[in-house]
């Protein structure tokens, strides 16, 4: 027998179930009162510096029906490609802006709204730039284990084709089940949990 | 917006350890019919932390309200409270390297005492308390401690089978410090027989694994004549230590 490393395993993870809003987003679901607005419901001020972008997700099961009680959390760079946390270790990322935001997918039509602005470019770890991009979690009712994935832009067309994670992905036609197509100002990102779409998620 | 509770600590910055998705539910659980149309059938593609999974954000205590941590009386009335057994639910957010993780943000959601949400999709006939929300938060102190008061949720039916009943469970969001840190679990009560009939909890493969979700039962911490006390540690991913990459930052 060698030493034991002693090393305790994670929490093994359950779904966030059907009321997941309860919990997450209780104003968003009627209960108000509680807490004075739904944590992380704004990202920008009327300060905030960079590209304003409307990002319009949604999540689609096997069927393509969307989910009507997911829930989704994003996370994301300032505009000069820092990050609002103290594991930043660059410089200061923007003050006006938190690069957190979370929320419901609508109850009718399952889509959800981001109201930000679009990121900088953030290193990989060998220095090479990775592409502006927005990191996603998605929680729901049947998802054991949160997903994890990226947004990139559809507008980005350079920055994406030498982005090192897009390189990563071994089979080419599912690449652009990461890349939300431009709109105006707004960004379609769908999400699809299975079948032939099926979005590339993460292991990381 | 900022990190203020944790700005006088340096922030480890070392990538995360690999995730053991074997002690983890796979997606596809099918006595989980839920999960038949929404998991992911092609492998996910692995690479080590970039900065975008190693940071994260955190909440400072400014969020906090006086009541987020008492969930028997941050619904009620003034001077009434959530009907139900009284307990403190309390316990530690450690990493796999047994360390304390402080500042974390935890959320709590549950059904009130007779097993009820209060919310639009749940229509057990089981009755709303009004004087009970079902949600609470807060955030681990530097030892990664936390301590919530609550009602014990009840079990309740739920379509699955015809006769699917959640045991009593309160769900649980947690934030590390890394966005790949990121967790929702569930905690169930010592004794509850229903654990291991329900298919969301045998999900998970491994029976070890379930038992390290059951909070455990201690009378020494109870509050005399006020609430029973439940011990429910959570445990987040590890992190690597930078060790011959910079300086060493302490395992």
């Amino acid at each position: 027998m060698a030493q034991p490393l002693n090393r305790l395993k994670e929490s093994p993870s359950q779904t966030a179930g059907p009321y997941v809003h309860i919990g997450l987003t209780p104003n968003f679901c009627g209960i108000s009162g509680v807490y004075d607005h739904d944590l992380g419901d704004a990202m920008v001020n009327a300060k905030t510096g960079g590209e304003r972008v409307t990002v319009c997700m949604r999540v689609l099961d096997g069927t393509g029906t969307p989910l009507r009680d997911a829930l989704i959390e994003v996370w994301q760079a300032d505009a000069a490609g820092l990050h609002t946390s103290p594991a930043e270790t660059r410089g200061d990322a923007d003050p006006n802006f938190f690069g957190w935001s979370r929320r419901a997918t609508d109850m009718e039509t399952g889509e959800c709204m981001f109201e930000t602005i679009k990121p900088g470019r953030v290193p990989f770890p060998d220095g090479r730039l990775m592409a502006p991009h927005i990191s996603v979690w998605i929680v729901a009712r049947g998802i054991n284990l949160g997903l994890h994935t990226r947004m990139y832009f559809g507008d980005e067309e350079k920055a994406n084709a030498e982005d090192p994670i897009l390189a990563r992905i071994e089979h080419r036609t599912r690449v652009p089940t990461l890349i939300a197509p431009r709109d105006g100002d707004q960004y379609h990102f769908d999400i699809h949990l299975q079948g032939e779409k099926e979005t590339v998620f993460f292991d990381s | 917006m900022a990190a203020d509770a944790l700005s006088n600590r340096r922030a480890e910055t070392g990538v995360l350890f690999q995730r053991d998705r074997t002690w983890h539910p796979p997606a596809f659980t099918p006595n989980y019919k839920t999960t038949v149309l929404r998991s992911p059938q092609k492998a996910p593609i692995s690479f080590d932390n970039t900065l975008s999974e190693i940071t994260g954000p955190t909440f400072g205590h400014h969020i906090l309200g006086e009541l987020d941590n008492d969930l028997t009386l941050n619904f009620a009335k003034p001077g009434e409270s959530a009907v139900g057994e009284r307990i403190i639910v309390y316990g530690r957010v450690l990493d796999e390297r047994g360390k304390g993780v402080p500042g974390v943000l935890l959320e709590f959601w549950q059904a009130n005492a007779g097993g009820r949400y209060r919310h639009k999709k749940d229509s057990y006939t089981a009755p709303l308390d009004p004087n009970f929300g079902g949600c609470g938060r807060t955030i681990a102190a530097e030892d990664g401690s936390y301590v919530f008061r609550t009602v014990k949720p009840g079990p309740y039916p739920w379509p699955n089978g015809v006769n699917d009943w959640r045991p009593s469970h309160i769900h649980f969001s947690i934030f590390g410090h890394s966005f790949a840190q990121r967790l929702i679990t569930q905690m169930y009560f010592e004794g509850d027989p229903l654990i291991w009939q329900c298919p969301i909890v045998r999900a998970i493969p491994d029976q070890a694994a379930i038992e390290t979700l059951i909070a455990a039962y201690d009378p020494q911490a109870t509050i005399p004549m006020d609430a029973r006390a439940y011990k429910f540690d959570i445990v987040l991913r590890g992190r690597r230590s930078s060790l011959f990459e910079n300086r060493l930052e302490g395992n």
